[in-house]
């Protein structure tokens, strides 16, 4: 008898020892689910929740630590090489050979799964006429773009029709197009071969195509339901205010935000501002009506990310200790024309590959300018020859003013910059950090002690200040690096994927700090991944494949891209359209 | 009904196959990846060429201050070992002033002067010549000192008769730098086949480690272990090849040995390959053990450094004399599968076929490899923790 579920956990758990500090962390802690055969189900939750551990237990390489754990009606710890016959597993790397041609790549899992020569030939055929990859079979893996690689990777876990299909965040910082593709091979899979997949995402749009979500925060389950279900968390409680005009739809966000009391999350959309409430008569005590009289709101249908961020938030039980940054909300900001930033035709080459390619663009004082783009589009290129890190083959690059080829030092000294990899030093404290930073961009000792003290203070590092700065839970450490990149005032801000990796949660608390500086006179450019965050920026330069796609306020960005709700979809449509003009 | 042959002709079908693909991807891997091809391939030649030709420890043209306050025919006897030699390159001053000037402006290595009284004083049976060496090179200093006492007892020798008390007392030193001085080519034939040890211990060991532990830090080997291959045959698929490489190097160093540099083979060359073949197979099984215990490219390629390429040259008898070191770093060097290796080969090559110490250094091979390919087996497994 076949077994209804696919996989069946009870009381499963999963320890690791952490070496360094000789402490137990906990990565999953009794978890009871099932997934059903023949379905697609979507496992959801902020990065470190527990679901790329729980992955790697059901497809054998990790072992539970307590619990039951039963794949494919056999127990995992058994013999897992009987389970690993039968399941695929795409990892987050992929698992591509990047030395090897697309269709040797295929080839190798064939021959590893024995898969006979006459079927190979028409799955084969099958599974490139797919993936789009037919044209491409002689090339190496590792020339692909993000989106091919990951389409490929899904091609050598299909050589053969697996019975339970694991991937573990196939689509991170993957362009929009690429990813739309994949679900629609996902769901053809299902519909044709009817092959159980558990697939792992940090994207609400993507849980929502799929017939069943688990939800993980913390190493528990913080639902398992339908998608219909889970609607019904925040069903009735999503509402959109209308953004005065004048006032960036970011200063209503933080206005909504801090407002805790009455609203659990708000997130800027289309313009305005999207938000959910505790409960319905909260809309009429809203502290953003003091700020904003007459502000308008209107209820809307609810979407998963609304109830997602309110599990996510009613499950948080850590004391909230993130600095308050003040802000007057209703405060026009001030405009000028004066450019800080200039780029003229810039041109970045690695040999034969373009990295950038003819890029021009200015950024004014006091404005947020976005840098978006998928992985490898040429964000963090772009980025690199800004801050005088990278130089460029051709065009001209100016900062406050400044020329970069001629007085990097100069330039570098009106910047702050925040790199996207934690860049302080671990063994030394927090206070130690600031002072060896802001000795390094010439402070003079008595006023760096005054400094150091005043950011403390401004970002709540304080209770922290002798702790070492590798020790920092998350949260602080990014706290840190922000503090380091403002010590010296600087007029500009750099910020390089500062919300890549982190959970939603910081990602609002983040931004709400990123529009206190911006109201303060501070100009940031930064850069991102997520689409949705053009919306917190008042320009945004989208690139793809080291080329410009589109440069303008993200209402313009929207309106080019087909009058689109969102982001996602304005460049799903303007790289459409650029295609189809190009062919 | 199944019988058991049929079961066996299914496994060995599916584990033929899955090895084949495996080691056809490694060989793909090995041709594309130019760092794998530098490692395996330019870095022994360019050791080949390096060692037997830049590393001697013989010096030749060493400038040399010849101070003539006696400048009979005897004397010029005596030192024309140093004209038209290429040892040396002589000035003859007359002051030693001026043979002082010239050392100290770096035109000098080496000062030899022969005193007024020489000739007469040697008739007598007793004559002195002062030798100076610039001591800062020491190795240099030793070398050219032994060249030129050698070189005046040779004529002594030579004029026994002419001066039968002749006696300068340094005989017993003079005599044994002779060897040096009239075989140039013996340490390039002491570092030719050492070099076989060096770029066997290179490919086994640290191109195996790059490869195995570039498979761990790329996530490759996570999709690789979620299949039906078995952990036999992801090790073998290393195994064979990295043997294939090495043995490349090998003969190649053969090759060098025997054309380039003519070191003679006085011992059996089957020999010399079985053993290169076990010791081959213990370097591999440490590679793999390192890599898959460090999982990190670089850190796996530090730790392979540190095990086998620095000690197989600074502690395995390549470069300096086991026998002469420090009773600890004696044992270090003897905990080492090289150092056994590394005499086998070199007796093999230089003196002949000395029976008890081939038996013994190849067991202890034998052991090593048995060891080490057990361990890599020990420590890979298919898991992520």
């Amino acid at each position: 008898m076949q077994p209804a579920y696919v996989v069946e956990t009870e009381q499963l758990s999963k320890f690791f020892k952490d070496k360094a500090s000789k402490t137990q962390i906990t990565a999953l802690t009794d978890l009871n689910i099932k997934i059903e055969k023949g379905k697609l189900t979507a496992l959801i939750g902020p990065d470190g929740a527990g679901k790329t551990t729980l992955m790697r237990m059901i497809c054998g390489l990790m072992v539970p630590s307590e619990g039951k754990l039963t794949v494919l009606g056999r127990d995992i710890t058994d013999r897992p090489q009987l389970v690993q016959n039968l399941l695929s597993y795409m990892p987050q790397k992929f698992g591509l050979y990047e030395d090897l041609t697309c269709q040797e790549n295929m080839n190798l899992y064939a021959d590893l799964h024995g898969v006979p020569q006459d079927v190979r030939k028409e799955r084969f055929a099958k599974l490139l006429h797919m993936t789009g990859l037919a044209p491409f079979t002689g090339r190496l893996a590792g020339k692909l773009s993000g989106g091919m690689k990951q389409k490929l990777g899904l091609a050598c876990t299909l050589v053969r029709s697996p019975s339970l299909l694991l991937l573990d965040e196939p689509t991170v910082g993957v362009d929009p197009l690429s990813r739309r593709e994949l679900w629609e091979i996902l769901k053809q899979l299902v519909s044709d071969e009817h092959i159980s997949v558990l697939v792992s995402t940090a994207y609400m749009d993507e849980a929502a195509m799929c017939q069943h979500i688990i939800m993980l925060n913390h190493g528990k389950v913080l639902a398992n339901e339908t998608p219909e279900a889970l609607l019904d968390v925040a069903r009735g409680l999503c509402f959109v205010a209308a953004t005065p005009p004048g006032i960036p739809a970011r200063n209503l966000q933080a206005a909504l935000l801090d407002d805790k009391e009455n609203v659990i999350d708000a997130v800027p959309e289309s313009g305005n501002v999207r938000f959910t409430v505790h409960s319905t008569d909260c809309i009429e005590k809203l502290a953003a009506l003091k700020a904003f009289p007459g502000l308008q709101t209107w209820p809307v249908d609810v979407s998963l990310e609304d109830s997602f961020m309110m599990l996510l938030k009613k499950s948080e039980t850590d004391p909230d200790d993130s600095p308050e940054f003040s802000l007057e909300y209703n405060k026009m900001p001030e405009r000028s024309d004066q450019v800080l930033i200039e780029v003229r035709d810039l041109v970045r080459k690695f040999g034969d590959f373009i990295a950038v390619n003819n890029t021009s663009f200015q950024v004014h004082k006091g404005e947020i300018f976005g840098l978006l783009g998928p992985n490898g589009a040429g964000k963090s290129t772009t980025f690199k020859m800004l801050c005088g890190l990278l130089p460029a083959t051709s065009g001209v690059l100016s900062v406050a003013g400044m020329d970069l080829r001629t007085a990097r030092a100069q330039a570098r000294a009106n910047v702050g910059y925040v790199a996207q990899k934690f860049s302080m030093y671990a063994n030394m404290s927090v206070k130690q950090n600031l002072r060896f930073f802001g000795g390094v961009y010439g402070l003079e000792p008595r006023h760096l002690n005054e400094r150091i003290e005043e950011v403390m203070r401004e970002f709540n590092l304080t209770s922290v200040a002798q702790k070492s700065a590798g020790d920092l839970p998350g949260g602080y450490k990014q706290r840190l690096s922000m503090a380091v990149g403002l010590i010296h005032r600087p007029p500009i801000l750099f910020l390089d994927e500062p919300t890549s990796g982190i959970d939603p949660v910081a990602r609002r608390t983040f931004w709400r700090q990123i529009t206190a500086f911006a109201a303060a006179g501070t100009t940031i450019i930064i850069t991102t991944h997520f689409m949705e965050e053009a919306e917190y920026c008042d320009r945004i330069m989208i690139q793809d494949q080291g080329k410009m796609i589109i440069l303008g306020t993200p209402e313009h960005v929207r309106k080019e891209g087909g009058n689109s709700r969102t982001m996602n979809e304005a460049f799903i449509s303007i790289v459409e359209t650029n295609r189809n003009a190009g062919t | 009904m199944f019988s058991l042959p049929d079961f066996t002709v299914i496994f060995m079908n599916d584990f033929l196959r899955r090895l084949k693909a495996l080691v056809l991807k490694e060989y793909y891997q090995l041709m594309r990846d130019s760092s794998s091809l530098t490692i395996g391939i330019i870095i022994p030649i360019m050791l080949i060429l390096l060692i037997g030709y830049g590393l001697t420890l013989d010096i030749k043209n060493v400038p040399t201050a010849v101070v003539l306050e006696d400048a009979s025919p005897t004397v010029q006897d005596m030192l024309s070992f140093m004209t038209g030699s290429e040892y040396f390159e002589t000035h003859y001053v007359t002051s030693m002033r001026e043979a002082e000037k010239l050392m100290s402006q770096r035109k000098a290595e080496a000062i030899v002067r022969i005193p007024s009284d020489f000739t007469s004083k040697l008739k007598r049976g007793h004559a002195d010549i002062q030798i100076i060496l610039w001591g800062v090179d020491a190795a240099t200093a030793r070398t050219a000192g032994g060249y030129i006492e050698a070189g005046i007892a040779q004529w002594q020798a030579a004029n026994r008769a002419n001066y039968p008390v002749a006696s300068t007392g340094k005989g017993a030193v003079v005599v044994t730098s002779r060897q040096w001085f009239n075989d140039a080519n013996t340490s390039t034939w002491v570092f030719v086949p050492g070099l076989v040890v060096m770029i066997v211990t290179l490919v086994g060991v640290f191109l195996t480690t790059m490869v195995m532990a570039r498979e761990w830090e790329r996530g490759t080997l996570e999709s690789l272990f979620v299949s039906p291959v078995r952990i036999l045959e992801i090790l073998l698929s290393k195994i064979i090849p990295y043997f294939c490489v090495a043995m490349c190097g090998f003969w190649l160093c053969i090759f060098a040995a025997r054309v380039l540099f003519n070191v003679p083979i006085h011992g059996s060359f089957l020999i010399i390959l079985f053993s290169s073949v076990i010791y081959l197979i213990a370097s591999l099984g440490m590679g793999l053990t390192i890599s898959s215990t460090i999982r990190s490219q670089f850190l796996a390629s530090q730790i392979a450094l540190l095990v086998s390429m620095m000690p197989t040259m600074m502690l395995s008898g390549f470069m300096f004399d086991l026998r002469s070191s420090p009773l600890v770093i004696q044992a270090v060097g003897h905990i080492l599968p090289a150092t056994f290796y590394m005499e086998l080969i070199k007796s093999l090559f230089l003196a002949g076929n000395n029976w008890p110490m081939i038996i013994k250094n190849c067991s202890v091979l034998t052991l090593y490899a048995i060891f080490f390919i057990i361990l890599s087996f020990k420590v890979t497994r298919k898991r992520l923790e």
